[in-house]
């Protein structure tokens, strides 16, 4: 599996991508956000930060990249793309994924571990999640509140996009579990091919036993298997 | 070609949460100005640029609108002319 981890002015979880492609055995590569092409990788992942300082709205100057041309049309072949925090942010504002991420219904930046309940475990990306598993993962956004029209809002829940939720420790979607004002606790979702996903929380920091979870590996081992699963 | 100056207001679509203007409404409330209904938090944007005339550079700001400067799902915008030409180019 090659996987492209495209970089913006203002990434920092980048480092943390390809770490978590590589661990599990992916050929990371960086692309610098001016490069064009991305011929010959299997996957594309856009990580957080906070590309342009989150100008104007986060991802909106970073949509503007040149590589964001390109990423459009990877998107279209139908190949994988996971953008996390910001990354989601930029997949939004690119119209890759529907809706926006405004700010937090707090106002309040939040970096803390939050539950998440897998709702869909047969995308490229949950596999190897079990449905309705409970996962623990940081957050860390200012902007993670997800909204969109009543329309696209039916929409997704009607086809099952939302595929991570924010829930409390009975796995329940309490407006106390939700962090950031996201409508119905929606904390990742799909696109309608469901080759592109956005999720606010971080997988990528939830590798190692070490830094306090291991429940992000899933979404990197499902989509290596998803992958070698084609290739096959 | 003249140059002319643009004020673009993008304000939150009606229905969107908004999140500081909900803190500042409260804000207010509690200092006392207990008449304010509700407040809303947009963003002014002014730019200045070169156009053949005055509808030629609205229509470029509203462009830049709907490409950039105001996201379509949240947000609305409005563009006015705030000057006359400050100048004209040979």
């Amino acid at each position: 599996m090659r996987v492209a981890v495209v970089t913006f002015p203002g990434s920092n979880c980048d480092y943390d991508l390809y770490k978590a492609a590589q661990q599990v055995g992916a050929e990371a590569t960086f692309v610098w956000h001016r490069e064009r092409g991305l011929d010959g990788y299997d996957a594309v992942l856009l990580p957080g930060g906070f590309s342009y300082g989150d100008y104007l709205r986060a991802g909106a100057i970073a949509r503007m990249s040149p590589v964001m041309e390109d990423v459009i049309e990877f998107a279209r072949t139908g190949a994988p793309v996971i953008g996390i925090c910001n990354g989601f942010q930029i997949l939004c504002e690119a119209g890759l994924l529907p809706g926006v991420l405004v700010r937090n219904a707090s106002l309040l930046f939040a970096g803390k571990d939050v539950r998440l309940r897998v709702e869909r475990a047969d995308t490229l990306f949950t596999g190897d999640y079990e449905p309705g598993q409970i996962l623990r993962v940081p957050i860390a956004h200012g902007e993670g509140n997800y909204e969109a029209d009543e329309a696209t809002l039916k929409h997704l829940e009607d086809e099952g996009h939302v595929v991570f939720r924010y829930v409390d420790a009975e796995g329940e979607a309490t407006d106390a579990a939700n962090p950031n004002g996201s409508w119905h606790n929606i904390a990742g979702i799909i696109n309608d091919n469901g080759n592109v996903l956005g999720m606010m929380p971080h997988p990528e920091r939830a590798m190692e036993e070490l830094l306090g979870s291991t429940d992000g590996i899933g979404v990197f081992t499902s989509l290596a298997a998803s992958l070698s699963a084609v290739g096959s | 070609m003249s140059q002319f100056r643009l004020e673009v207001r993008v304000k939150p679509r009606p229905g969107i949460l908004d999140p500081q203007g909900k803190a500042i409404h409260h804000a207010l409330n509690s200092l006392g100005w207990e008449g304010v209904d509700d407040v809303h938090v947009g963003k002014a944007i002014y730019l200045d640029l070169v156009a053949d005339d005055a509808d030629a550079a609205m229509e470029a700001a509203e462009a830049m609108c709907r490409k950039l400067l105001a996201n379509p799902v949240t947000e609305t915008f409005e563009v006015s002319l705030v000057e006359e030409p400050v100048g004209a180019e040979s």
